[in-house]
């Protein structure tokens, strides 16, 4: 069945299913890669965006608007979940790693539970023009639905470079992951800092969250499938380096899909574990990482 | 030696008393406790996946079997004995049945077990029930007593051996003519149990396999198959997934499109039987033609009531409002229960297991016989083909018009459009 055709769609299929990745995973490169913070709740924020996204969508809402307006609300979430993490956990000490991990698996279960009660266990999905639909380019046909994926990945990516680089905060977010004790003694105050940042990783997720439900359907289990592939292309990007999430996205992606079409789809899960330990093995700090 | 005498004659009375008085009160406590245990509730336990990929079908399964408990206890229970029901959320995470069938054993002290909805979640059960020689309701299970080959076990669904399930499909391709076959399927349990049956179906039928696919559960776009199925220009793709998959496939085959060759698409797609789902994918359904235990327009006695009865229900528990798949099965499973508990008069296993191998069960699914492997003896398996379904209504599919009945003959209602492009736009 192998031709060259099937490697080149391949291969354009893997760079939409990596943007894909990327875009999911870009929140926890804040939360995680930059501030430290042991945020496996991240997926599960995702998919509570997918289902705001859902109930914004029943009152007429173009998905990708949904995630776009709930940014702001997603923000401030996201600052009072950290403000909470730290002074009951953070702030205690050098075990907080450990008990952070518990507290954002409860987080986790939290909204899993909640989204039973509010929604019940079927799957959500949102109608929208580019959902179902998909272009036809020099014979072949994309999904329109993983467009959409690829321009979030590369919007988001994109503006969070810009924000980290070139504004005040942005750049005080890079300080307070590099050096914390010397930006305090500069008289900056870094849990703020991380409270903003940790905003803005929450506030990402929402439109990642919109993004989820455009690609496919959700229900309130379905973090538990993206835990696991978030944190490997974090970690294989190199914490914290927003470029390299999309990178690590990208290999993923296309590695997946190569191997998918040339030795089957049962081994496409192995790529992505796979991949990572060898570039632990041989760069320890990630692909991008410093 | 007299006054001793006299006073062993003294001390007589007062023992024959204290003897007499113990007697009695063992006798009342045996005879109190005798009646307690009679007024003890029978205790069903089981667990059923409520959170996961099968939680949308095993909540409504749920409620039905919360509705026969009901019903049961409103008619007086079984054996003048109130039926309680102890179920617990498995997930549908098949590393936590054992546990949690253990617990219903040990600490709950069920008498009676039914099996979770599922292949995946039924079968780490099995190995626990025949070594402890348990009756074993089993629940849409699919090939899990194959080798374990336990005698009390008896599975309500309408499939039996491997191949049950697919020669309705496969024979309805041959008729069209199909010399050529892809498979794609789930590399878990059901899925995969499923397709050794087809595969073997196909061979004997003399079909040529031309793509052959396994995925991972956590598959997240179905795309790259899809393309490939194409390349592979088969004439019947028969897919075995599971109901988050089942969505992502169709909607691949719709953006992507499957090819001109393929006349028939489906056959063993889980979740096209759940209300949510087939409203969400709407028109996209056309032409797939796909099994299903019961669809509107079969008839069989009481499941036009319970249908009726369970849609009010299902609306306050937020659960598949419609519930054609698996609630009416799983009332009768409870039913079946009823049946043998009220005529062998008796809650013994074996005594249950011997009365449900011998006497035909008469239930809202229809009549029911059990084959010595604890399977139907006749399979009811039904194929029907999406047609007319159009975008945003839930209300349509009570019309028995969008799924036509191909097989079993029985219950044929019109007959295939094919190929599957053009029977996509009917």
């Amino acid at each position: 069945l192998f031709s060259f055709e099937l490697l080149l769609e391949a291969i354009l299929f893997g760079v939409l299913l990596g943007c894909f990745y990327a875009a999911v995973s870009i929140g926890l490169s804040v939360s995680f890669g930059l501030l430290d913070v042991p945020h496996v709740a991240h997926p599960a924020i995702m998919v509570f965006g997918s289902y705001c996204t859902y109930l914004l969508a029943q009152y007429g809402f173009d998905p990708i608007v949904a995630g776009i307006a709930l940014i702001p609300l997603f923000f401030l979430l996201g600052m009072g979940v950290y403000r909470f993490y730290y002074e009951t956990f953070e702030k205690r000490g050098t075990e907080a790693g450990v008990r952070g991990l518990a507290f954002f698996f409860g987080i986790a279960f939290i909204i899993e539970v909640g989204l039973i009660l509010v929604f019940g266990v079927d799957q959500r999905m949102v109608q929208a023009p580019y959902i179902g639909t998909s272009l036809s380019l020099a014979g072949y046909r994309i999904p329109f639905r993983l467009l959409v994926a690829f321009g979030v990945a590369l919007v988001l990516t994109a503006a969070l470079t810009i924000y980290l680089s070139k504004t005040f905060l942005g750049r005080a977010i890079k300080a307070v992951a590099q050096d914390e004790p010397a930006l305090r003694l500069m008289g900056a105050n870094p849990v703020r800092i991380k409270q903003s940042a940790f905003g803005l990783a929450t506030g990402v997720s929402a439109l990642a969250g919109a993004m989820l439900i455009i690609v496919g359907p959700v229900e309130p289990s379905l973090d538990r499938l993206y835990i696991g592939r978030t944190f490997c292309v974090v970690v294989l990007a190199g914490l914290g380096s927003m470029t390299g999430t999309l990178a690590a996205g990208l290999i993923l992606g296309i590695a997946e899909s190569i191997v998918l079409t040339l030795f089957g789809a049962s081994w496409a899960p192995v790529v992505a574990f796979g991949l990572l330990l060898v570039v632990l093995g041989i760069r320890p700090q990630g692909l991008f990482g410093r | 030696m007299a006054p001793r005498l006299v006073e062993t004659t003294q001390e007589e009375g007062p023992m024959k008393l204290h003897r007499l008085f113990a007697i009695a009160t063992a006798a009342a406590m045996l005879l109190f406790s005798a009646v307690a245990a009679a007024q003890q509730p029978i205790k069903v336990g089981m667990s059923m996946p409520q959170t996961g990929p099968l939680g949308a079908g095993g909540k409504a399964a749920l409620l039905a079997l919360q509705m026969w408990v009901e019903d049961v206890n409103a008619k007086g229970g079984l054996l003048g004995r109130k039926v309680e029901f102890i179920v617990y959320d498995d997930q549908t995470n098949p590393a936590l049945t054992p546990g949690i069938y253990t617990k219903l054993l040990d600490v709950d002290k069920v008498d009676l077990l039914i099996a979770p909805y599922g292949t995946v979640p039924t079968a780490p059960i099995m190995p626990l029930v025949k070594q402890r020689d348990l009756l074993l309701m089993g629940n849409f299970s699919f090939q899990v007593n194959h080798t374990v080959k336990h005698d009390k076990w008896f599975n309500n669904s309408p499939w039996n051996d491997a191949a049950s399930w697919s020669n309705g499909f496969i024979g309805t391709g041959q008729k069209l003519g199909a010399k050529t076959i892809a498979f794609l399927a789930a590399d878990q349990e059901f899925a995969q149990n499923l397709a050794n049956g087809a595969r073997e179906l196909a061979k004997k039928a003399g079909l040529q396999t031309v793509y052959n696919q396994n995925y991972p559960p956590a598959t997240v776009d179905f795309s790259t198959m899809i393309r490939a199925i194409r390349a592979a220009k088969p004439d019947i793709v028969f897919v075995m997934s599971y109901p988050n998959d089942s969505v992502a496939i169709v909607r691949a085959v719709n953006e992507i499109g499957v090819g001109d060759s393929v006349k028939l698409f489906g056959g063993g797609m889980v979740g096209l039987q759940f209300t949510p789902i087939m409203e969400s994918l709407g028109s996209s359904l056309n032409g797939i033609v796909n099994y299903n235990s019961w669809v509107p327009g079969i008839k069989y006695p009481g499941i036009d009531e319970f249908l009726a009865r369970y849609a009010k229900r299902a609306v306050e528990a937020k659960v598949d409002p419609l519930g054609f798949y698996l609630p009416p099965f799983n009332y009768a499973i409870g039913q079946m229960l009823e049946q043998a508990i009220t005529a062998t008069k008796s809650l013994d296993q074996k005594v249950l297991a011997d009365y449900l191998h011998k006497n035909e069960m008469k239930t809202i699914v229809g009549p029911i016989r059990f084959g010595p492997d604890g399977e139907w003896a006749t399979a009811r398996v039904v194929q029907a083909q999406f047609r007319g379904v159009v975008d945003k209504n839930v209300e349509q599919f009570r019309d028995p018009k969008k799924f036509v009945v191909l097989y079993p003959e029985q219950f044929k209602t019109g007959d295939v459009i094919a190929p599957f492009e053009k029977a996509r736009g009917k």
